[in-house]
């Protein structure tokens, strides 16, 4: 599943325009994650800081 | 805000002012909901925009003006520098904007010319009838109120979810998306009149780093980089980090942004029935700039302009709003928008020897106009063979 480093997320939204199921709203300065969400890992890689990992569900 | 108007406006920055402003002075009555609790701040955005672009639609202003611009220089990858001025040495072609106080100008201009404005106040999903936009519900503080229009106009930036919402597809290819970051810097050595532009594959893999001065010994510094470029170790911002590190390494950070642009083409239909898209939320920006204010702006105002004329007649399906997408896609800016597409296209397939050679074969061009354009069709002058390996799109060009 897909964890947001909240420490490094600068909240810019570069993750929600790519990502294709609409699983990721910003509001403010806080990211959510919807149910939707596949783990794809796009959003991981276009982060400008690295603040998204797909990680598994244990690791959480 | 009211639970009726003629037009409500998602997103409080250039675009939806335009529309915002535009849309009352035809009659209407229009608001502008913004989720975030001010308008204009924290800024995704280098700030740059032409000097005629930006006087189509207001007047230059020192409140919101950091710096004025008076030419420009491209970087090459081996470090030869090009520079750009006008025809006319020494003046004015463009500005570096504070867009925490030109946003909000533009608010409190639809403002005053009779707009509602909500902030913190986010339209967290459409209000559809038999598929027909109808409105959007509206959340505010967590109290989620009905907000019904005749017409939605999206312009709800780079995010572009609530279009989304209304079933069309507003994602970004990954490839498409520049992963951005930063630096408002003070105390370094620039050239306060002039934006910088450096470009290579070490550099900023398949986009460019500015630096677009904010005045004296300040600017905005920060990079683009092609999403299929960025993971772990060689992201944005461990680019513009080894980039700041040997060029500025005494400079102040006094502002960290990352951010998201889209150098896509724009989307498909930029309408539905009842729903209107405009600026960022309509891939408008320029694919090879990356520039998105004038375009913002510019379909904002367009967007209510039509929008005036359907609600008139009293007949808002995606048919009858056509002429909006249509007339924007007709306009210098759409056909500015197709050209500069291709020739990203071509410039982000080009190794850094050849960014060198072109960039070599000028090391000083005095514009006439001083425009992306103009700038390209020199190069190509200059670099005859260019005319062979860009086909269609140098004879497009002429």
């Amino acid at each position: 599943m897909l964890k947001v480093h909240r420490d490094i997320c600068g909240y810019c939204g570069c993750c929600v325009s790519v990502c294709p199921e609409g699983a990721l709203e910003l509001i403010d300065a806080y990211l959510s994650v919807e149910k939707n969400c596949t783990s794809c890992g796009i959003c991981a890689k276009v982060c400008p800081l690295g603040a998204l990992e797909v990680v598994n569900e244990k690791q959480v | 805000m009211k639970n009726r108007y003629d037009v409500l406006v998602i997103g409080g920055g250039p675009a939806g002012a335009l529309a915002a402003k535009t849309a009352v002075e035809k009659g209407l009555t229009a608001c502008i909901v913004e989720k975030r609790p001010a308008i204009g701040a924290p800024v995704r955005c280098a700030e740059g925009i032409g000097q005629e672009a930006l006087n189509e639609f207001i007047d230059p202003d020192p409140c919101w003006i950091s710096a004025e611009m008076t030419g420009a220089g491209i970087i090459a990858p081996d470090g030869f520098f090009m520079k750009l001025e006008s025809e006319m040495a020494g003046s004015k072609v463009g500005y570096v904007l504070d867009r925490k106080f030109f946003d909000r100008e533009l608010v409190w201009r639809a403002a005053n010319a009779g707009a509602d404005v909500a902030v913190k106040s986010r339209a967290s999903a459409p209000i559809m009838e038999n598929g027909v936009v109808k409105g959007a519900k509206i959340d505010f503080c967590g109290k989620i109120s009905k907000v019904h229009a005749d017409v939605v106009i999206a312009a709800d930036g780079v995010e572009s979810k609530f279009a989304k919402w209304c079933g069309v597809d507003t994602t970004v290819p990954v490839r498409e998306i520049m992963s951005s970051v930063q630096y408002v810097m003070t105390d370094i050595d620039i050239d306060q009149h002039s934006t910088i532009f450096y470009l290579g594959n070490d550099v900023a893999p398949e986009g460019y780093l500015w630096v677009f001065p904010k005045g004296e010994r300040a600017a905005n510094v920060g990079i683009g980089i092609s999403g299929k470029k960025s993971g772990d170790g060689h992201r944005a911002k461990d680019y513009l980090d080894k980039f700041v590190k040997k060029t500025f390494p005494h400079g102040k950070t006094i502002e960290y942004i990352p951010g998201g642009v889209s150098v896509c083409r724009p989307l498909d239909c930029t309408v539905a029935d009842g729903l209107m898209i405009a600026g960022d939320a309509a891939r408008v920006v320029d694919p090879l700039t990356g520039g998105g204010i004038y375009n913002a702006m510019f379909t904002g105002r367009l967007a209510a302009e039509v929008a005036a004329e359907c609600i008139g007649k009293g007949d808002v399906s995606k048919k009858s709003l056509m002429p909006y997408d249509k007339a924007w896609r007709a306009s210098k800016m759409g056909k500015a928008i197709e050209r500069n597409y291709h020739i990203k296209e071509y410039l982000i397939k080009q190794p850094d020897e050849k960014l060198n050679d072109i960039i070599h074969s000028v090391s000083k061009l005095n514009l006439k106009e001083f425009s992306t354009l103009t700038l390209i069709k020199e190069i190509i002058r200059v670099n005859p063979k260019l005319v062979l390996e860009l086909g269609a799109l140098a004879a497009s060009l002429r």
